[in-house]
């Protein structure tokens, strides 16, 4: 039969699920679909905090959102134009996000009379069937059923073949946006391999699924997305934790560094941990300690060894570490801490997403303990961010607080990856001998970058002491002295700030570098902040975007960048938080946008904010 | 020509440092520190592959008294710290030197961790019964019923038994000893050296300031022979002045004999170390001296176990996966699913 295919600039689907639905697999695998096609895009799962909450329940559901775009996107869209509601949970958990006259792609057996009761729908009330859904296209597929159907030959139980139902959404989805499913097959067979009847039979829903779109009359539109105008170069897709985790791997093979991780569990930072210890064989040892203070202590104890030492964690673990980092302060040894942000305070919104631990990585220690902190903006950017963090670490010789967040930790964005020649070498010198005329080791004793020799266990002549009690300056013996405490101080300090000449400029990211707004971002409001100032921008508005990364020290030339405009705006998923240092620190009055919600600021929100500043 | 030369075998004296030691005068820590001075260069190690790794307490001032690498690191977490680095780099001779507070309070999590890891790591743990550095507060091993600053109507608290702890979290070697005898001490740093795997030396140790002749009945020669049990491989339990005593397994459950009475050595409990069910009686002997009809205090190796230590399992386990691929990192960032924009 003859049908149209309609091409569109930009899509928003959402997944929506019961946790046990597998739509965090259906979305995945439409995201490497899309992304193998050179299509940009922008990802956003969201995730209950309940491995498995009560099935067809309201918090039980589990949404993934992708947006793709023939343009460049930096966002996963504030609203969706398809929504796919595998019950009736889904549905009421996510039809506010919808835009009007929107796709509902509806499993009806998800919308029987105990899936509506649990959603709390009022009794004799089926969205499906009483008109509340007039607005929008509703497209009713009895995906159970025909799941069933597609494999009435198979003998597997009732409940292993729902579990493909799945893939019947995926490959109806697949013929609806005119795709080969190649890279899917490949994903199940390497899955499933070694279980021929599994992969059988979700290939065969697979195809179900798409050879239900292809015969049905009633469809009668594909949609088609072109390729993004991108840098040319080689891409794949990634999450922000797997670009973590290379960055590490790829900044312990370009310092020679065989790296150590030290990491205790905790949601959203365990992928990094699950990534790295897949590692092995570039020398990688993960140990998965008995707690976050183990986690760190032990990175501590590799970094004294000459490792590259690194925790990572989230938000209530970074409290846990709190006094171990005092501890590497005092050491003056390389470190790295990783702390994927998330909802607090206590356990907090474990699944949720906020940039609220800016403080506590700033301040959150006993005494006069500064480090460098960092942040990552994007799921790519993580992996630059990493590699960044270990640099500064090594060649400083501090710790460092790398932040990232739940948003960018699951989301994926197209990645131009680098070459391993295209990364600037990270040269560690251990201490090997002493110096001339030094009768014993000086290990406090300090190079222009203020940094002391890292002189490992093992190297004859050079055995010496250190702890965390405070040190004499050069000798590193304890000391007590009034004088020596206050110049300890000061040294740990100017040693944090004199990164500031070690790292990049700041950048206007888009805008001009004068004029009326700027605003000042860090972290993952990157996507949100950038689209919003780019359509401000094209409208002819006065206003730019600068988006930190090194968030302390600050590059050298912000208070410049600062200075050129007449208003600052710092929106960020917290209470306030980088707007207090910036204040402290450059006396300018700067505004709060502040979403406290667990989820990102949208575009649009942030285009009315900024439009009020105007 | 031949530039080997033969560096002189070092002595107690390199092992020291410039470092004034601080304890109080009369503290168990000294003869602690020298007989741990006299045993190192016995080792064969050379001094830049051994590291002291402490906590805090009176005891964890160690490090800096030792002319070896050494860190001095936070409360309770020397375990934690010597793990990471035994992980990393195996070849090193890793001590830990701990005290009752800092390993069995504060540090409790990583000490049993690190036992049923079983990394090959020497602990000391100087057992004084007291906080020391904090001014005499009760500790986890304070017997019931002490009166310190922080118990003036007694103490509530049930102390640990050390040895039954760590035998409890799988330690694979455990064993006690005494500040008092030197000669015993420097046997059991030997054993613990000697071991393959965590060891677990309980060293009592008398605090002079705070809890001062807490094990005196154990070390003063008046009781000692009475009052001790001094373990030996293969030798019969026996003790007492004269050796006249010996403990005898009536079923489970050890009783004194009087070889006086007509009992024979040959009847009396004979120590395998090897042997796990008997090392949980034998860690249970822990009687209050003061309680009639009491059992002596066991000195010596308890027990003794050869399992894979975790850093050369991890190892191979490296190794092992680099041999059959070895990583090559641009294909790492490559993946699997690549496209290309022109
Ligand atoms: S307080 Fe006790 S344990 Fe501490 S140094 Fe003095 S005597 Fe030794």
């Amino acid at each position: 039969m003859i049908r149209k295919q309609e091409v569109l600039q930009d899509v928003v689907i959402k997944f929506a699920g019961d946790s046990g639905d597998g739509m965090q697999l259906t979305g995945t695998q439409f995201t490497n679909n899309t992304a193998l096609l050179g299509i940009d895009l922008s990802t956003f799962p969201d995730f209950p905090a309940e491995i498995r909450a009560p099935q067809g329940t309201l918090p039980g559901v589990s949404g993934y959102q992708l947006r793709f775009s023939s343009d460049r996107v930096f966002t996963p869209g504030d609203a969706c134009d398809v929504l796919v509601a595998m019950n009736a949970a889904a549905l009421k958990t996510n039809l506010t996000a919808l835009k009007k006259g929107g796709k509902i792609i509806a499993n009806v057996d998800g919308f029987d009379s105990k899936n509506l009761r649990l959603a709390n729908y009022p009794e004799g009330e089926n969205p499906l069937e009483n008109g509340s859904l007039d607005n929008y296209e509703v497209i009713k597929m009895d995906v159970t059923k025909m799941t069933r159907e597609a494999l009435k030959e198979f003998t597997m139980g009732m409940k292993e073949k729902d579990r493909a139902k799945n893939m019947f959404v995926l490959g109806f989805l697949y013929w609806m946006y005119g795709r080969d499913m190649e890279n899917t097959i490949t994903f199940l067979k390497e899955k499933f391999g070694k279980k021929p009847e599994i992969f059988e039979s979700n290939l065969r829903v697979l195809q179900a699924g798409y050879n239900f779109g292809d015969t049905t009359e009633t469809f009668t539109t594909t949609y088609k997305v072109e390729k993004a105008k991108m840098l040319a170069g080689s891409y794949r897709s990634i999450m922000g934790n797997q670009a973590l985790a290379y960055g590490l791997i790829a900044a312990s093979q370009k310092s020679g560094l065989p790296m150590f991780l030290g990491s205790y569990p905790i949601t959203p930072a365990s992928d990094i941990l699950h990534e790295l210890s897949r590692h092995k064989n570039f020398g990688i040892r993960t140990f998965q300690a008995e707690d976050e203070i183990a986690a760190i202590t032990s990175s501590i104890g590799a970094a004294y060894g000459g490792a590259l030492g690194v925790t990572t964690t989230s938000g209530p673990g970074m409290a846990l570490k709190a006094e171990a980092m005092g501890l590497a302060v005092m050491l003056e040894i390389p470190l790295l801490i990783v702390d994927v942000q998330r909802g607090g305070p206590s356990t907090g919104l474990p699944t949720k997403t906020e940039q609220s631990d800016l403080l506590q990585a700033y301040y959150g220690r006993n005494g006069e303990c500064p480090m460098p902190v960092i942040s990552a903006s994007t799921p790519g950017d993580c992996f630059d961010v990493a590699y960044e963090a270990v640099r500064l670490a090594v060649t400083h010789m501090t710790p460092v607080i790398l932040l990232s967040d739940g948003y960018i930790a699951n989301g994926a964005e197209p990645w131009r990856f680098p070459s391993s020649n295209d990364l600037q070498p990270i040269h560690v010198k251990f201490k090997t001998e002493l110096g001339h005329g030094e009768e014993k080791l000086q290990p406090y004793l300090r190079d222009e970058k203020l940094a002391r020799p890292w002189a490992i266990p093992g190297t004859a002549g050079l055995e010496h002491r250190i702890g965390g009690l405070e040190k004499q300056n050069i000798t590193g013996n304890v000391s007590y002295e009034p004088e020596n405490h206050q110049l300890m101080v000061k040294i740990r300090q100017e040693k944090v700030d004199k990164i500031a000449e070690y790292i990049p400029e700041q950048k206007i990211d888009n805008g001009p570098d004068k004029g009326k707004l700027l605003v000042l971002g860090w972290g993952s409001t990157y996507g949100a902040i950038k689209s919003a100032v780019a359509e401000l921008v094209a409208q002819g508005q006065s206003v730019a975007h600068a988006h930190l990364r090194y968030v302390r020290p600050f590059p050298k030339n912000l208070g410049e960048i600062i200075n050129g405009f007449e208003k600052v705006l710092i929106p960020e998923i917290n209470n306030g938080q980088l707007i207090k240092i910036i204040r402290d620190v450059y006396f300018v009055d700067a505004k709060g946008y502040n979403k406290i919600m667990g989820v990102p600021i949208t575009k649009g929100e942030l285009v009315e904010e900024i439009k009020k500043h105007l | 020509m031949s530039d080997t030369t033969t560096l002189p075998p070092l002595t107690a004296k390199d092992f020291s440092t410039d470092q004034e030691v601080r304890w109080c005068p009369g503290c168990g820590d000294y003869s602690i520190l020298a007989q741990v001075q006299k045993v190192m260069p016995t080792l064969g190690i050379p001094r830049e592959n051994i590291v002291i790794i402490s906590g805090i307490g009176c005891s964890s001032r160690f490090p800096y008294y030792m002319n070896t690498y050494g860190m001095h690191s936070i409360h309770g977490r020397a375990t934690a710290v010597a793990s990471g680095l035994k992980a990393s780099r195996p070849e090193l001779s890793v001590w830990i030197v701990t005290g009752d507070g800092d390993s069995l309070s504060i540090g409790g999590n990583h000490t049993i961790h690190l036992l049923r890891r079983n990394f090959d790591v020497n602990i000391l743990l100087f057992n004084n019964q007291i906080y020391g550095l904090t001014k005499g507060q009760y500790s986890p091993t304070s017997e019931k019923n002490k009166v310190t600053k922080s118990t003036p109507f007694g103490s509530i608290d049930h102390p640990f038994n050390p040895l039954a702890l760590a035998l409890g979290a799988d330690a694979t070697f455990v064993a006690r000893t005494m500040d008092r005898d030197p000669k015993h001490l420097q046997s059991m740093l030997l054993r613990t050296n000697q071991h393959h795997g965590a060891s677990f030396l309980e060293i009592y140790q008398n605090c002079n300031i705070f809890n001062d002749g807490a094990f005196e009945i154990f070390t003063e020669k008046g009781s000692k022979a009475q009052e001790t049990l001094f373990l030996e491989q293969g030798k019969p339990f026996l003790f007492g002045p004269g050796n006249t005593k010996g403990i005898k397994l009536d079923g489970f459950t050890p009783r004194v004999v009087n070889l006086e009475d007509g009992h024979s050595a040959d009847d009396l409990w004979i120590h395998d170390e090897h042997d796990i069910y008997k090392a949980q009686i034998l860690v249970r002997i822990f009687d209050d001296p003061k309680i009639e009809g009491h059992l002596p205090r066991p000195f010596g190796v308890f027990y003794q176990t050869d399992r894979p230590c975790y850093e050369d399992v991890m190892a191979m386990q490296l190794e092992d996966a680099k041999a059959r691929k070895k990583g090559d990192l641009d294909k790492l960032l490559r993946g699997n699913e690549v496209w290309v924009i022109q």
